[in-house]
Formats: C-alpha cells, sequence, structure tokens
C-alpha cells in the first residue's frame, strides 16, 4: 500500500471542522429491543478534507451517515443521540422545519445505488433543479439552468439533452455522476458518501472517485467517504475512521494507518485485499490472500470485552472481559486495542 | 406510438368477435324458443313457425350468425321483442343516466380515495391510518342497495336534502340533474371508494421505502413535495389500473343501483329485458358495454406512458 502517499495528495488543510460528531450514539428499537447500531462514534471533518469512514457491511457505517443527516426512521423506531455540530450548531437541535433547510443545502448526501436512488419517473433536470428551487428561491427556469452548468461540472456531456431526460436513459456512471451533481446543486459545505462506487464497474469507480476529487479541489467541500473499500481509501482519504461493530476502533491519517496500523482488525482488512507486485519481489508465488475468519457480532449478541475479540488472532483473556479504550497511541493516531504494539503481527498470523 | 395505437384497435376486431359469438350463442343455448316468446301464450304452432320463418330462425345457426353479424357492423342490433323498437335507440335513450352515474361516481371516488389513501400511507400506523382503513373496511363491506336505501332514508325522506329518486336530464336543468345524482352516486361510490383508498395506502407504502423517496428527502424537500410529485407520480400506473377495474366493476353496480333509485339508465333496460327475456335487447346491451371496456382498457393503457417514461410503445 506504498501508492497510498502518492496518491491522497497534499496533507489537509488545517482549521476548525466543518462538521464534527460527538459520541454519536444510534439506537433502533425492535420488539421493545434497543439495539445500538453506532455506539460512542466521534469524527471531525474540515474543508477540502476527505475522511473515510471504512468497515464491514453492518458496522453501522451507513447508519452514522443518515444519523447526521437526520433521514432515519423517527422515533420510537430510532433514536440518535450525540452531539452533531455542522459548522459550530448542533442540527440535532433543529426542528424538523429547519433541518430541511440544512439538508441538500449545507450538508448532502450520495447514496449508493444510482439505479435505484433517482426518481425514475422524474427527469434529472428536475430533480436537480427543485434542489436549487428549494433553497436558493429560484425559478424553475433558473433551476434548470443550474441543472445544465451541473452536469456540464460532472462531466456529462451535451448537458443541454441529458436535462430533459429521465434516469433509465442514462449508464450507472451517468447516473452517479447525475447524483453527485443533485448533491453539489446548492455547494454544500459537507457531502456525505455512501459507497458511491460500489455499485459501479471498476473503470467507472475510478471516473467517479478522480471527478470527486477535481470537484473537492475547486469547492473545498469537505467529503465523508463511507467505503468497504480499502483502495477506495487510499485512493482518496485524507484521514480514515476505521469502525467495527457500532465502535470506531481506528483512527490515524491515511498514510499512518498504512504504514503502522495499530488495530488487528485493520490489518485484517488489509490482508484480505491482494497486493500488486508483492509476489515477485519474493519470487515465493502468489501470496495468499488472507481473510479475517468469524461475521461480525450481531447486535443482539454483542461479545462483552472487545467486540473483536471472537476474530481476533492476538486476543487474550482480558480482551474477552474488558473494553479497550480508544487512545492516542502515536500523534494523531488513535486506536481501541489492548495489544496496538502487537497488531501487525496479526496478518501474519492468518498468512 | 401511433404504430402502436392501430395495433391496439386492431387487436379490438378478435376479441369484440368473441363476445359477437359468445352474444349470439346466448340465444341458441338457452331453453326458450325466441318464436314462442314472440308469438305469445295463447299463438299456435303455426303463428310460431310463421314467425320463425320471418324472422330467418329456421336456417343454420352459422348463416345466422353471419347475416346477424352483418347487421352489427351497420350498426343494427336488432328489434326489442317486447318494445317492438331498434336495440340501438332503447341503449342510446338510457345511456346519458348511467353515462352520469358512472363518471360522477369515478369522479368521487378518485377525489375521495387518493387523498385518503396518500395521508393513510404518510401517517401509516398512526390513528388517522387506522380510522380511514376502519372506515374502508366498513364501506367495504355493506352492499350497495343497503347504503343506498340508507341515504335515502336519511338525506331524502328524514331531512328532505335530496331528491328520493329518478334522474332529470342535464339538458333539461342542470343543478336537479346534479341533486337527483348525489345519493346515487355515494351509494355507488363508497365500495369503489374503499378499494381505491387501500389500493392506493399499499402502493404508496410500498413507494415510500424506495431510494429515490430517501433521495427526495436528501435534498431537503418538504413532504407534501415528495408525496404528490416523488411518491404519488410513481404510484400512478398502479393506480390508474385500479381506477380502470372500478370502472368494469361499476357496471355491475350501476344495475342495482338504478332499481334502487328508479334511474331510467341501461341497468334498467337490462333488467327489463332480462325478466322480460327479450333476448335482443340483452345481446345488444352486452355488446355495447363489452365495447366500453376494451375501449376504457385501451385508454387505460394509454396513459400508462404519461405516468411512466419507461413505458414506450
Amino acid at each position: 500500500m506504498s501508492n497510498a502517499n502518492v496518491s491522497a495528495g497534499a496533507p489537509p488543510p488545517a482549521g476548525t471542522p466543518l462538521l464534527s460528531v460527538r459520541g454519536l450514539e444510534t439506537r433502533f428499537f425492535d420488539d421493545g429491543m434497543a439495539l445500538k447500531a453506532v455506539d460512542g462514534l466521534s469524527f471531525d471533518v474540515a474543508r477540502g478534507e476527505t475522511l473515510c469512514i471504512v468497515g464491514e457491511s453492518g458496522c453501522g457505517k451507513s447508519v452514522s451517515a443518515l444519523s447526521v443527516m437526520r433521514l432515519l426512521p423517527p422515533p420510537p423506531a430510532s433514536r440518535v443521540d450525540g452531539t452533531i455540530l455542522l459548522e459550530g450548531q448542533d442540527i440535532r437541535a433543529l426542528s424538523e422545519r429547519e433541518m430541511r433547510r440544512v439538508r441538500g443545502n449545507s450538508i448532502s448526501m450520495i447514496f449508493q445505488e444510482p439505479m435505484t436512488s433517482l426518481n425514475p419517473v422524474v427527469t434529472v433536470g428536475y430533480q436537480i433543479a427543485e434542489a436549487v428551487r428549494q433553497h436558493e428561491g429560484k425559478s424553475w427556469a433558473e433551476g434548470f439552468e443550474r441543472a445544465v452548468e451541473m452536469l456540464r461540472l460532472v462531466r456529462i456531456p451535451e448537458p443541454e439533452r441529458r436535462v430533459k431526460e429521465y434516469p433509465h436513459q442514462l449508464s450507472g456512471g451517468m447516473r452517479q455522476r447525475v447524483m453527485i451533481a443533485m448533491a453539489l446543486a446548492c455547494r454544500p459545505r459537507v457531502l456525505l458518501a455512501d459507497e458511491p462506487t460500489t455499485a459501479l464497474d471498476v473503470t467507472i469507480q475510478a471516473q467517479i472517485l478522480e471527478l470527486m476529487r477535481e470537484l473537492q479541489e475547486e469547492t473545498g467541500t469537505a467529503i465523508v467517504l463511507i467505503t468497504h473499500d480499502l483502495g477506495v481509501v487510499a485512493e482518496m482519504a485524507h484521514r480514515v475512521v476505521v469502525m467495527y461493530a457500532g465502535r470506531k476502533v481506528e483512527e490515524a491519517s491515511v498514510g499512518d494507518l498504512f504504514e503502522r496500523p495499530c488495530h488487528p482488525y485493520t490489518v485484517g482488512l488489509m490482508g484480505s485485499i491482494p497486493e500488486l507486485g508483492s509476489s515477485l519481489v519474493e519470487g515465493k508465488g502468489p501470496r495468499r490472500l488472507a481473510e479475517i475468519p468469524g461475521i461480525v457480532p450481531s447486535l443482539r449478541a454483542m461479545p462483552a470485552g472487545c467486540r473483536f475479540a471472537p476474530r481476533c488472532p492476538l486476543a487474550t483473556d482480558r480482551c474477552r472481559t474488558e473494553m479497550p479504550p480508544l487512545e492516542e497511541h502515536r500523534p494523531r493516531h488513535w486506536s481501541a486495542c489492548w495489544h496496538w504494539e502487537r497488531a501487525q503481527e496479526a496478518i501474519h498470523v492468518h498468512a | 406510438m401511433w404504430g402502436y395505437l392501430i395495433r391496439r384497435i386492431l387487436a379490438v376486431i378478435p376479441v369484440m368477435t368473441v363476445v359477437a359469438v359468445v352474444v349470439f350463442l346466448i340465444l341458441h343455448l338457452n331453453p326458450d324458443d325466441p318464436a314462442a316468446i314472440i308469438a305469445g301464450d295463447q299463438a299456435t304452432a303455426a303463428d310460431i313457425e310463421n314467425i320463425r320463418r320471418q324472422l330467418g330462425l329456421d336456417r343454420p345457426v352459422y348463416i345466422q350468425f353471419f347475416e346477424w353479424v352483418a347487421r352489427l357492423v351497420r350498426g343494427d342490433l336488432g328489434s326489442s321483442i317486447f318494445l317492438e323498437r331498434p336495440v340501438l335507440h332503447l341503449i342510446l335513450e338510457r345511456v346519458e343516466p348511467t353515462l352520469a352515474l358512472a363518471i360522477s361516481t369515478t369522479i368521487f371516488s378518485v377525489v375521495l380515495a387518493l387523498p385518503l389513501g396518500v395521508l393513510a400511507a404518510w401517517k401509516a400506523g398512526s390513528w388517522i391510518d387506522q380510522a380511514i382503513m376502519a372506515v374502508a373496511v366498513l364501506a367495504f363491506s355493506f352492499p350497495v342497495f343497503l347504503i343506498g336505501y340508507g341515504l335515502v332514508q336519511g338525506l331524502a325522506l328524514e331531512w328532505d336534502l335530496l331528491p328520493v329518486q329518478g334522474f332529470v336530464s342535464i339538458t333539461e336543468d342542470p343543478s336537479r340533474f346534479l341533486a337527483h345524482l348525489v345519493l346515487p352516486t355515494i351509494a355507488l361510490g363508497l365500495v369503489y371508494t374503499a378499494l381505491l383508498a387501500r389500493m392506493t395506502r399499499s402502493t404508496m407504502l410500498e413507494i415510500l421505502n424506495e431510494d429515490y423517496i430517501r433521495t427526495a428527502r436528501a435534498k431537503g424537500l418538504a413532504n407534501p413535495r415528495v408525496l404528490l410529485i416523488h411518491a404519488l407520480k410513481n404510484a400512478a400506473v398502479p393506480i390508474v389500473t385500479t381506477i380502470g377495474v372500478g370502472i368494469a366493476l361499476l357496471i355491475g353496480g350501476v344495475v342495482v343501483t338504478e332499481s334502487v333509485f328508479a334511474i331510467p339508465g341501461v341497468g334498467r333496460l337490462t333488467i327489463d329485458a332480462v325478466l322480460h327475456r327479450d333476448y335482443p335487447v340483452i345481446q345488444g346491451v352486452i355488446l355495447v358495454v363489452s365495447g366500453f371496456y376494451v375501449l376504457i382498457n385501451l385508454l387505460i393503457d394509454l396513459t400508462y406512458t404519461v405516468f411512466d417514461p419507461r413505458i414506450r410503445y
């Protein structure tokens, strides 16, 4: 993963965070049972910065983003606790009406499935224009002008024609570009992107990531990129939050994380992606892809102690009884592991 | 689009041919002898034989069928045995009340059911939803004639708010025309409203779980826009289909409603024809109603393209 440092570009500009999440807890209520999908998540994103939240499916990363957007089913079905500051304003304290002015305006979200996330019976131009109309009080004509402008910005050819088309007339990659155009139409400060490239072909993935990076340079939007793909993390992130079973288990700059991971789960994730060229150097034939044994624990049956312990090759009795706190083991590099110094050994145990 | 339209119109031919064969066979598969009915109770065997020859009923069935179809194509539906008048005239005279009732019922039901269905889906699980659905089940469970007599008893007889029964042509007096339509429309429309409201609710509930609804909310759109533009437009195809099916069901209800409210429409004509075994009238009514139904279906298929751009013919 030596390319990580190169492609992630310049370090993020310093400054107060645009989005600051503290102690986020999201619970769902099912049959009178509270299921904690997100447990004490904190993170910051600054202007022009990309924060990647990485983890397996079901670790709570999408739920975190939906909690921030306040798009989860309303209480009593779910409950969100903690502080979410957007440009210093606590958006959890806003009324639903005030929140609507924030959504799609100061903070936007892109979803995983471009095929199903656009309304099939409404033209793409309309779908962009209505957001502009809603937030900036523009006329339909101005909204459509902005739509054309946004489609051009996301490099869709012939935007004047495309603006009148329906989603089914566009390819998957085009639709995700439309989603991005829609999300950026009102020039949000923060963009939450939930697996924006997962449903796309590899070549299209690269184009979409490239586009997001370029647009970030132009607009300075802070991006929270949710992914399960460490390749995407290496490509895009400035900082990385690794989540496991609803909790943050590690946070570091992208360089630190790939160089010296301090959590066996992070090491395990890295072990499960193929490394180009390594076998040639070592001359021992292809390296076997390591996998993390076992499955993510169910929300209904969380292990006591460290949640990763049942799957962790380094786990000791302490891990199984005492939950490790998230500690800053190196400057700006946190992890929640009793054996963080030995974390890198985890890969050798698997391989 | 035009190609599709022409294909669809051509497809009406085999459908109507099947209808024509079935309608024709009604006369020939029933135990009554039409000649005997026309001749009446006092007729001798010779009289009946005479009439049979006059009507061509003694000739081979297939020749009768082709002659009958040839007359149909020219717009001749035959003559009523009892009223001794052309069937087409009888139907045209009675078509206004029936059409007026069908249209007013459809409008009434759609206008009432769509907002209720959308509201119930939006507030799913709340007391509003439960109240709407409880009333819908109730409305669906009462037979048309019971609702009809109840309304007549209350609104017309007790409080004297509306005319009890009968019909006034729109050309004669538009306001009395409307007043006479109110009770039959409610009586006939409640069942249909309940059906449509339930259908709207379940379709909307499904659609409100779609990803694009979440996208719409993520844009910061207000509820009315999310519900009425993003959700309802997607629900339009199943809803329009239900409206179409409802119009077909309505034709059955019209017969009962016209009897309850003494409306001189096609329904009454049909009942009278059945009671008198007036076969040409029965055949004519079935043909006209079938044609109407085929037409409604065609119109509904065409409206799909308006609501869903993915449907192209």
